[in-house]
Formats: structure tokens, C-alpha cells, sequence
């Protein structure tokens, strides 16, 4: 498989503590490993829990592109959560986006006010879906939940983004490198979660 | 594990900008590492820490960014190579000790790496530390993108020893705290011998002479930066535009040639060697174009050295325009992005550009105006400090004197937004609001009436409010400190400090104990923890009623991120149900309305409170909280 555009742009967004930074670092030692120029803007947004983070990863076969997305150049997006999606389809989607969000909403601190009002998640799930070319979904969240700790959704979202087939990453990929970046002690879990995200993704329509 | 320390010369690996500039400095042979965390600079020595075993070098988490650099610079006064690395705040805290060692010279390689952080994504400010390469006289370099980053601090080290000088390597957080392609080089095998040579004196003294041996290694430095492969040009001969850039501003123009797709007619001069700056190479460079725009971060910094190159040669060059923060094309504050560099040249070269479709773009604004509630920055579920500014808040309140708070550096800076109940008043400097209630504490000869109270966590103690605590016994100052002691440098990413009892290679170090340092500074200490609101609330009010002159509470509790990762939550917290009254309480939502931790949830369709079980820490503070008792917790 191969990318379909150069550069080809994901941007992993959600909120902090959600481990979006692990999520685009392992994407990205991925995708290295396979011969691409990657850059990632780690974060964009605070580093503190609760604001809303974003990591912009460029993809290409021959540039070192800036760690910044341009305006409206988003391919991928994958939500770790979905306000925070809609929040980025707002400056960076295009008609050609193709969005992949965790539908479990993380309530922001004037919704838990009483201060704003969270949306229905289908709304904005069809929101999403009017601006974007395809949409898959999946409650990552509650998948981590199942098997114990919320701290693997975003490995549950990795393994959907596997499973989507819109990026060159496979499995074995995945294992080579969560067997560099994270403690053994974790493994099966992790591939747990991977294999979990993989199962129950689903395109939306 | 890390692909910092293995020996595979040609190898492409994936790194971080701030993993980049430590294995360059590997690469050069560095022996000593020394710094205070701070972002977007602390993985550089955080790196370094991880395989100084392994390597065979000294690293350490300094208690400040003065005593860093004189920490590397002791190793370059015997011979070794030494980096010390900060954030732009740090320079000022380093720089007492930076301006004379530029008069007394170096030895051994003695590179100083500062990541500025434009728009102050992690900061209180977005200075930039340029400015201080041409106050001390100093070469400066700005790696443009992550191989760059590995290369130039290698060359950096050269450098420094060629010149007997330390060199400035100035990253910014797009290059620091990014990630990209590093291909590797080969890891020096070679022991040096640290030797103080008694022949030699480093001493700032005789100012004049010195600062003239200081100018003559500069123009030194001048004449090896004409033929750096820093600096270079890419792009037509005769250009209708040029962009002169430097730094991030490299990436941000090539990203904007490519969406205007003007590569035949724009060209770019990018600059890697920004002081002192290649005058002839310059001079070559600005023949190209009449018409030069600057790309930079965050001050005119290129573009004011420049244009001072230009007016000293301006008769044989003629007249040129040019544009950038002095002629409004670029802001001068902020950080930039591809999409400001790419309308800045379209403004000047009058090329189409559209992003994506207008209609698209209207229909998600439209959608993002509809749908989605602001996301402001909030403490994490289970932070001491969101328990401390409640126990503040209350104590305050019952007090009934006005009193306020005053702030400083660190994650509970914070308190200044809704997460700290907009407690703290003011924020500037690390150990500033122990300073400031230094003078506070003095106003009530005057009529202050007002009870002064200043916080101060536990690093940002030791590296600026020590000397404060000081002052404040020794000139009779009246205030109660704060000290938010939750056994990390938790912001930056949970670095030990001489409090915590380990070092920065995860050896057991000695505890320098808070309580036992602010009773030898004549305060009056008591310690408690904050997850006991009932027993720090009484505290509190007690310290500011009963007590004049220098009052410490220590908050003792440890970050909760911390501690997830060596312990199990504490509680298992739960709503009961038929025990929350919801909206007919009179509570008028007390928890989620005014406690408001991210683990709390409002459940609309119950109408009555809920945990957010993915959030949730299990602290369980807001038990303590809910006046029908209905949020219980378990031990878990």
C-alpha cells in the first residue's frame, strides 16, 4: 500500500491525557520504518489535561515537510474524541478528508458548569460525516474500559486506524514498535487493545 | 531501546528536535550535561539522562539554569566538552554569569542550546533569546529542522573551540518539541582527561581588553560563517521575491512555495548562521533581489542585522524594499505557521490561492459555531493543587479580609483560570510571588489591611524562592507561603529535584527538606496535606489570623500523575443516586458548578451528578464537598 497524496497529512486530535502523543509517535516510528519523511508537530495546544491537543503528522516519500498542517490540508483525521474532530474539520477539513473517531465524548469544564452545553454525539457524528469524504467510528473508550483502563484507547484507535487501510501500517509493524517504545511488561495488553480496535471499527454512512 | 545511544552511523531514525540536538551533542563527544527543565528545552537533557550510564557521562537536573551553565562550563575550563540547555526564561537566569564568561573565554566545546517557545505555548512569555547572541557577543546558530538540529550542535562544539568561546544554539518549540527523519552519525569512542591547566586564568577582568579580544573572536567567527552549509540559497537567479529566513521559518517558506507553487520565481535565502552574520555572503545574496521578505520567529531580529548589512553597503547595492515584521506583511508577535508565510508571498506576488472550497469552509465554521463548547485548560482529575486553591478559596472567604494570592511558575500556575477558582492574582518570573510578598508584606505600615499569601512549588523553591524566603525573615515581611509540594517538577515533565531524593540518572540523592530550610529561615512551618480540605482549610485560617511575620504551609501531596504510575488509585468514588438531590437540593450543583474537576459529569437526562469513570482518579476530594454527602467513596 502506498500513500495517496505527498505529502499525505494526519492529524491525531483529542484532549490532553488522552495519549495523543504516544498515538503519533508510534504511527510515525511505523511509517518510518517503512522508508518515509515524517514529521510530526508533537502537540499543538497546551500540555496540560483537559485543553484540546492535536498532533499533525506529514507523510511523504521525499520532503521533510513543516510540523505544521496547512489550512484545509487535512487527509486524515483520527478523533480521539468527537467535539474535538468537528473542532478540526473546522480549519483543517476539505472535501477529501476522511475522518476516524472515538465517539465516547470527554466533557470540557464549562459543560461540566453548566457554563455550555455538550452536543448530542450523533449530531455531531453527522456533522462530521457532511464533511468528510468517509467516516469510521468506534467507542475506543469504552473498549479500554472493558479491558480494565481507559490509558488504552488510543491503542484501540491505532488498531482501527489498521483496520481502515487507508495508511501502509500493519500489525507486525505495530508489535516491532510498541516492543521499542513502551515497557514488555504491556505487550499483550496492548496488542489486545490493537486486535480490539481492529474488530469493532466501523464505517459510518 | 534508544536509538539515541546506539553506534549506527547511517541509520534514519525518528526524532524528536530537542533528541536530535542531545545526539549531536553524543556525537561531538560532550562529557558533561547539565540544565533545569523547562519547556520546550527539557528533553534534551532528559534524553541524555536516560544513557549517561550507558555513555559514561555527567548529567544533571541543575537546581537552576545559572548554576547549569556554570556546571558545563567547569567542564570546558578542564577540557571537556560541556552543553547546557534551557528555556528562554532560563537565559535570563543564566545570563549574570553568561556575560562575563563571553569576556573570559572557554576551553573544551561549550555549547548552550535555548528553546524559545514563540506564542508561549508552555511559557509566560514568548521572549527571544537572540538578542542576548549579540548582547555577550556571541555566535549564534537556529537549526531549521531536526537533522539540522543533530548537526549543528555537533558543529557547534567545533566551533566553541576554535574560538575559545561558547556558542548559542537557539531552537524553537516547532523544531524542539517535533518529531522527523535523523539519519545517525558515528558515536566517538575516545576518554578525555579532565585537566585544569594552571597556566590559564578565565577571568572576565581586565572588561576593556577582554572585551576586545571578545570582538576580535567574533569577527573570527564572521569569516567561518561565510562558508558554513548552514546558510544557503534555493531558487532562481534573479527572483522576483527573496525570503530570507531562518529556523522554523525554513520549513514554514518551502511548505508556502509549494501551495503557491512558485518555485521559479521566489527564492530562499535561508540563514543558519544568524550571529554574527556572513556579511559578504549576505551582500552576495541581496544583489539576487530587489524585493526581500523576512521569515522569522518571533522578534526582526534577521531582518534588523540585515538591513543594518544593507545600510552599510546600500550605495553599491541600490535601493531595495523590504518587508516583514517592520512592514506589517508578518506579525511581530506569535508564532508563525505555513498559512501566514504562504499569504504573506501571495500578498506580495499577487497569486491565486484557495485553501479548500469557500463553501466548505463556511459550512464548518457553521457546524463549529453550532456545535462545539470551548475547551479551556483545566488542573488534571486528581491534582493536589485544584484541592489547595478550593482550601484557599474557602479560607479566604471565612476570613473575610480580602486577602489574595500571589503566583508563580509551575503547573499551578494555573490558578489564575477557572480549574484554581481564579485565585492567583499575579504571574511572572520562577520564585517572583515570594518576592513580590516580600513587599506586600512590608505595606502594612502603610494601612495594608489585606492578608498576603504567596504560592510556590517545590522546584520552582529551590531554583528562585530560596533567596526570597531569605529576605523575607531577614527585613520582617508579613505574609504566609505556600508551598505546593507535590515531589516533582511536574510541568515539565516530573524531573527529581533536590527534594525528591533521586537524580537526574535515577540515583539516590540526599533530601534537602523543605520544612527543615524554611525553619532555618526562621518561618513558622506546618505541613499538610490538601486532600484533607476540612484540616487545610482550618490551617490556613489559623496561619493568616493568629501568626505575623513569615508563615511556610507546606501542601504535601504528591502529583497525581506521579502517582498513577507507581501506585493504585486511592478510592473508588460514586454518585449514589437515590442520595443526589439534582436540581431540587439547593445545592444548585455545587460539585460540577463550582468544584468542577474534569471527573465530575452533570447527567442532564437524570438531572443529578455522575462520575466520569474514564476520568476519574479516585482522589477523593469531592466527597468532601457534596452537602448531602451523596458522592461516596471505597477504598479501591
Amino acid at each position: 500500500m502506498f500513500i495517496s497524496r505527498d505529502p499525505f497529512n494526519v492529524i491525531i486530535g483529542g484532549v490532553g491525557g488522552q495519549g495523543n502523543v504516544l498515538a503519533s509517535q508510534i504511527l510515525g516510528e511505523m511509517l518510518v520504518s517503512q522508508g518515509y519523511v515524517i514529521t510530526i508537530g508533537e502537540t499543538y495546544g497546551a500540555s496540560q489535561r483537559g485543553g484540546a491537543v492535536m498532533s499533525h503528522l506529514r507523510i511523504s516519500t521525499k520532503d521533510q515537510f513543516s510540523p505544521l498542517i496547512p489550512e484545509g490540508q487535512c487527509d486524515l483525521l483520527i478523533a480521539l474524541e468527537p467535539v474535538e474532530g468537528l473542532r478540526i474539520l473546522d480549519h483543517y477539513g476539505s472535501p477529501r478528508v476522511m475522518t476516524l473517531v472515538n465517539t465516547r465524548p470527554i466533557h470540557p469544564m464549562d459543560v461540566i458548569s453548566g457554563n455550555a452545553e455538550y452536543p448530542e454525539v450523533s449530531k455531531v457524528i453527522a456533522k462530521i460525516k457532511e464533511l468528510s469524504r468517509r467516516v469510521w467510528t468506534l467507542n475506543a473508550t469504552e473498549v479500554a474500559l472493558e479491558m480494565g483502563d481507559p490509558i488504552f484507547s488510543n491503542i484501540v484507535m491505532l488498531g482501527a486506524l489498521c483496520a481502515i487501510e487507508v495508511l501502509p501500517i500493519n500489525q507486525q509493524g505495530f508489535e516491532l514498535v510498541i516492543k521499542d517504545l513502551l515497557p514488555s511488561r504491556t505487550m499483550d495488553e496492548n496488542m489486545k487493545a490493537f486486535n480490539r480496535g481492529r474488530e469493532v471499527v466501523q464505517e459510518f454512512y | 531501546m534508544s536509538s539515541i545511544s546506539q553506534n549506527a552511523p547511517g541509520k534514519t531514525v525518528l526524532l524528536m528536535g530537542n533528541e536530535a540536538i542531545a545526539r549531536g551533542a553524543l556525537e561531538a563527544g560532550v562529557k558533561v550535561c547539565a540544565a533545569y527543565p523547562g519547556n520546550p528545552s527539557s528533553e534534551i537533557i532528559g534524553t541524555l539522562a536516560k544513557v549517561a550510564d550507558e555513555l559514561g557521562l555527567h548529567v544533571e537536573w541543575s537546581v537552576n539554569e545559572k548554576v547549569a551553565l556554570e556546571v558545563a562550563t567547569a567542564a570546558s575550563f578542564a577540557g571537556l566538552r560541556g552543553l547546557c540547555a534551557m528555556k528562554q526564561n532560563g537565559l535570563n537566569v543564566a545570563s549574570d554569569f553568561l556575560l562575563n564568561l563571553n569576556l573570559s573565554g572557554c576551553r573544551g566545546g561549550l555549547v548552550l542550546v535555548v528553546a524559545d517557545d514563540p506564542a508561549g505555548v508552555s511559557s509566560s512569555n514568548e521572549e527571544d533569546s537572540r538578542i542576548f547572541a549579540k548582547l555577550g557577543d556571541l555566535p549564534l546558530l537556529e537549526p531549521a529542522n531536526f537533522q539540522e538540529a543533530k548537526e549543528m550542535t555537533k558543529s557547534a562544539f567545533e566551533i566553541s573551540e576554535q574560538l575559545g568561546l561558547p556558542v548559542l544554539i537557539r531552537s524553537v518549540t516547532r523544531v524542539s518539541h517535533a518529531r522527523g527523519n535523523v539519519c545517525l552519525d558515528e558515536l566517538p569512542q575516545s576518554r578525555p582527561k579532565p585537566r585544569f591547566e594552571n597556566s590559564l586564568r578565565f577571568h572576565a577582568l581586565p572588561a576593556v581588553l577582554n572585551h576586545k579580544l571578545l570582538h576580535e573572536k567574533l569577527d573570527r567567527a564572521k569569516q567561518m560563517f561565510e562558508e558554513s552549509p548552514f546558510n544557503f540559497y534555493r531558487g532562481p537567479e534573479k527572483p522576483e521575491l527573496m525570503v530570507a529566513t531562518s529556523g522554523s521559518g525554513w520549513m514554514y517558506s518551502l511548505e508556502a512555495m509549494i501551495n503557491l507553487n512558485v518555485q521559479e520565481r521566489v527564492g530562499v535565502l535561508k540563514l543558519g548562521t544568524t550571529w554574527p552574520l556572513p556579511e559578504s555572503y549576505v551582500l552576495e545574496h541581496l544583489k539576487k533581489a530587489d524585493r526581500i521578505l523576512f521569515i522569522e520567529e518571533v522578534d526582526p531580529f534577521l531582518e534588523n542585522n540585515v538591513k543594518e548589512i544593507y545600510a552599510q553597503n546600500c550605495l553599491f547595492l541600490g535601493l531595495k524594499a523590504f518587508f516583514g515584521k517592520a512592514s506589517k506583511h508578518i506579525p511581530d508577535v506569535g508564532e508563525l505557521n505555513p498559512e501566514i508565510v504562504t499569504h504573506a508571498i501571495q500578498n506580495l506576488i499577487q497569486v491565486p490561492y484557495e485553501p479548500r472550497p469557500a463553501d466548505y469552509a463556511l459550512r464548518a465554521h457553521e457546524a463549529a459555531a453550532e456545535l462545539i463548547p470551548a475547551r479551556a485548560l483545566s488542573f488534571c482529575p486528581g491534582c493536589p493543587h485544584r484541592a489547595t486553591y478550593w482550601a484557599v478559596k474557602i479560607a479566604l472567604a471565612l476570613d473575610g479580609r480580602d486577602g489574595f494570592v500571589l503566583g508563580d511558575i509551575g503547573c499551578y500556575s494555573l490558578g489564575m483560570g477557572p480549574s484554581g477558582f481564579g485565585q492567583m492574582r499575579t504571574l511572572h518570573a520562577m520564585g517572583s510571588g515570594t518576592g513580590l510578598a516580600c513587599g506586600f508584606g512590608q505595606l502594612n505600615r502603610f494601612g495594608l489591611e489585606q492578608p498576603v499569601i504567596a504560592v510556590c512549588g517545590d522546584s520552582t523553591f529551590y531554583h528562585a524562592a530560596m533567596p526570597a524566603l531569605a529576605n523575607a525573615y531577614y527585613n520582617g515581611a508579613d505574609f504566609l507561603l505556600l508551598l505546593l509540594d507535590n515531589s516533582a517538577t511536574a510541568m515539565t515533565g516530573f524531573q527529581p529535584h533536590p527534594g525528591t531524593g533521586s537524580t537526574a540518572t535515577g540515583k539516590e540523592a540526599p533530601v534537602i527538606d523543605l520544612k527543615a530550610i524554611c525553619e532555618v529561615f526562621g518561618a513558622h512551618v506546618e505541613v499538610v496535606d490538601p486532600f484533607d480540605v476540612a484540616a487545610t482549610v482550618e490551617t490556613l485560617l489559623r496561619l493568616l489570623q493568629e501568626e505575623k511575620g513569615v508563615k511556610v504551609l507546606i501542601l504535601k501531596r504528591e502529583c497525581a500523575l506521579v502517582s498513577a504510575k507507581h501506585q493504585k488509585r486511592l478510592y473508588q468514588v460514586e454518585v449514589e443516586q437515590e442520595h443526589c438531590l439534582g436540581e431540587t437540593c439547593g445545592c444548585n450543583r455545587f460539585c460540577t458548578r463550582i468544584f468542577k474537576c474534569p471527573g465530575l459529569m452533570w447527567d442532564k437526562a437524570a438531572g443529578k451528578a455522575r462520575i466520569d469513570e474514564a476520568i476519574c482518579t479516585g482522589c477523593g476530594v469531592c466527597t468532601r464537598i457534596c452537602p448531602a454527602s451523596a458522592i461516596r467513596k471505597e477504598k479501591a
